[in-house]
């Protein structure tokens, strides 16, 4: 009997056992603890956790061990995982002003209220190759600085144009927003379903097409307002109790972006927002979703269409994600024998009929 | 497996779906959309097929799962054993034993039976998709039943190649209203869709959409009068049962580009060979 045909079942046995094998690599080497990628791959961790749409540094630890470092496979392992959590409720909306910062930044504005803290970033370190890191060694230990999460009273900065009415408003509707995971996408989306979807869609994704609108396609000029990065404590109403209270923390990576903004008819000139927040420290992805949010507004502004990617809602949204779409990518590799079969045929026929009138 | 509900997903997702395969059957073609899950299998692996599955098992159901026709495909081993763990259901790879059968490209050779539910994988749920990209427009074209574009192209087919060059996810239209895809299955087995005694429930897991055909719905693939329909199949026999009426794969057998012709459907294959018909 042709092989491909049988033993489905032995083949897909005998790769699950050579994956167990290759999983753990050479048996004399310690296994990787996952409380180490934790906290020494918190940056894995965090783009795990907001792709995943699941704050759980442990289980995003865990994902990244069991999907050898894939990311995007970790992040499937967390959204397999999730959609099987029961709903319990909603939590109030995190208040990112009271934020814990261990990292804020303002591009607009030299000196503001609170401060500007640079935070462990890789910003201005220069990318030379630590080769005391390959040999084991551990880096002399810096002392710390005294500052690092000492909580910090540091107001938004977009607040202070605000108050100016420089800056558009962002009022509060007060609408409940749609839950994306619990009903279908529909389109057009609005404002709170587009973010919802940037906020778990792909990092790599995001900033080519945050890229592509500062290269001008849909420029939207965009300044970091500011750049925050820290804990925030999340509250909830029990409704038994008639109050809120604090369930936890999480930490957030928010970016608002000021853009420009000509005014128009009924609108003095003043300037927009585009808005980015992610779960962990991810901030090459806030900043992306920022830029992207905004030029995906242009309609709302009366703003031209540039015809550009990251102006396309339907685009964006229906491609952003990189479970769905690296699910239906790699599902080629899947067996399409019947297909092919009938354009075998097909092509055939269309041959033999050319040659016929040859 | 006690970690998971039967049939894997939570009773809430079970209901959601069944609302949206009932109003598939209620409104037969039309693609209803539904909030789908993240399987734990990936997308485009058949999470829409599995999802309705799920929904759609009860404990004394007997599940077949069938990729390009064969049951020891990967793909259908991997999906009948999650099923065997997290259902605990029988399974089978008779067509004729099988009270849900889950299918990836193919309609089984063996008629099937108004006792029956057949669940196609479906990638790429819309028909006019790649006439026109945008949901947004599709669903007006659907709304409107303004199927112009369609028509179009399979006249510009004829125009370019004398025959309408399309031989899988051939376009049907369903109880002369909606055009629907009939997921990827050979053009070969379009005719099986029309007045099938068996519930037919189509999932598309990553484009979020369930549609259906009800018993004895009538499935009328698009043509012209002068340019009706055909079936098309390999022009062989099976080198296995000697068929001459089933569909068949083309197997490569040597170095030198040898061939021979098998049943793409295996428990019909085997069942003939063993002289059971």
């Amino acid at each position: 009997m042709y092989v491909a045909v049988k033993g489905g079942e032995r083949a897909i046995d005998a790769a699950h056992d050579w994956l167990g094998r290759a999983h753990r690599g050479p048996a004399e080497q310690p296994a990787l603890d996952t409380a180490q990628i934790r906290d020494q791959m918190a940056l894995a961790v965090g783009r795990v956790m907001a792709e995943g749409s699941l704050y759980d540094p442990d289980l995003a630890a865990l994902a990244i061990k069991q999907a050898r470092g894939d990311l995007i496979e970790a992040i499937f392992l967390i959204r397999a995982y999730r959609t099987t959590l029961p709903r319990l409720g909603a939590s109030d909306p995190v208040d990112t002003g009271a934020m814990r910062v261990k990292r804020r930044v303002s591009a607009t504005f030299k000196d503001i209220p609170g401060g500007q803290v640079l935070g462990p970033t890789f910003d201005y370190t220069h990318r030379l190759l630590d080769f005391r890191l390959m040999a084991n060694g551990e880096l002399p230990a810096s002392p710390a600085s005294g500052a690092e999460g000492k909580p910090l009273h540091a107001p938004h900065v977009l607040g202070f144009l605000d108050r100016d009415g420089l800056i558009e408003d962002a009022p509060d509707s007060g609408e409940t927003p749609p839950d994306l995971t619990r009903e279908p996408m529909e389109l057009p989306a609005d404002r709170a379903l587009r973010l919802q979807a940037l906020a778990r869609a792909d990092e790599g994704f995001l900033l080519g097409l945050a890229y592509s609108t500062q290269r001008g396609y849909a420029r939207n000029h965009a300044f970091v307002g500011e750049l925050r990065i820290g804990a925030v404590t999340v509250e909830m109403d029990i409704p038994e109790l008639g109050f809120s209270i604090e369930i936890g923390e999480v930490e957030l990576t928010e970016c608002e972006t000021v853009n420009q903004f000509k005014g128009s008819k009924t609108e003095p000139a003043q300037f927009t927002r585009g808005y980015g927040l992610t779960f962990g420290q991810t901030e090459r992805k806030a900043i992306s979703m920022a830029l992207v949010d905004r030029a995906l507004r242009w309609q709302e502004l009366g703003e031209e269409d540039q015809g550009a990617p990251a102006q396309d809602p339907e685009f964006v949204l229906s491609h952003c994600d990189n479970i769905q779409a690296t699910g239906f990518l790699e599902h080629i590799k899947l067996p399409h024998y019947v297909d092919f079969q009938a354009e075998l045929e097909l092509v055939r026929r269309l041959r033999a009929g050319t040659e016929d009138a040859s | 497996m006690s970690d998971y509900n039967f049939a894997y997903l939570d009773e809430d997702t079970k209901r959601m779906i069944r609302r949206a395969i009932l109003k598939g059957i209620a409104v037969p073609g039309y693609q209803v959309p539904f909030a789908s899950r993240e399987m734990p299998m990936p997308y485009g692996w058949g999470t829409g097929g599995v999802q309705i599955t799920a929904a759609t098992l009860v404990p004394q159901d007997v599940l077949k799962v069938i990729d390009q026709g064969a049951d020891d495909t990967t793909n259908a081993v991997s999906i009948r054993k999650f099923f065997q763990k997290t259902a605990g259901v029988e399974v089978t790879e008779r067509t004729t034993e099988a009270t849900v059968i889950q299918t990836r490209h193919r309609i089984p050779e063996t008629p099937l039976t108004g006792d029956q539910i057949l669940v196609y994988q479906v990638p790429i749920p819309e028909p006019m998709r790649f006439l026109e990209p945008r949901e947004t427009e599709t669903r007006r074209i659907h709304a409107l039943a303004d199927y112009g574009l369609m028509q179009v192209r399979l006249y510009e087919d004829i125009a370019r190649h004398g025959e309408i060059a399309t031989s899988y996810a051939y376009p049907v239209e369903v109880a002369g209203r909606y055009v629907m895809d009939p997921s990827p299955i050979p053009k070969f087995d379009n005719p099986k869709l029309d007045d099938c005694p068996a519930i037919q429930l189509f999932g598309a897991g990553r484009e979020q959409r369930i549609y259906a055909l009800p018993p004895h719905t009538g499935v009328r693939s698009l043509d012209f009068d002068d340019h009706p329909f055909t079936a098309s199949k390999a022009d062989h026999a099976c080198a296995i049962c000697g068929s001459g009426t089933s569909y068949l794969d083309e197997v490569i057998t040597d170095d030198d580009g040898g061939r021979m012709f098998v049943c793409s459907d295996t428990d019909y294959c085997a069942r003939r060979a063993e002289g059971v018909q």
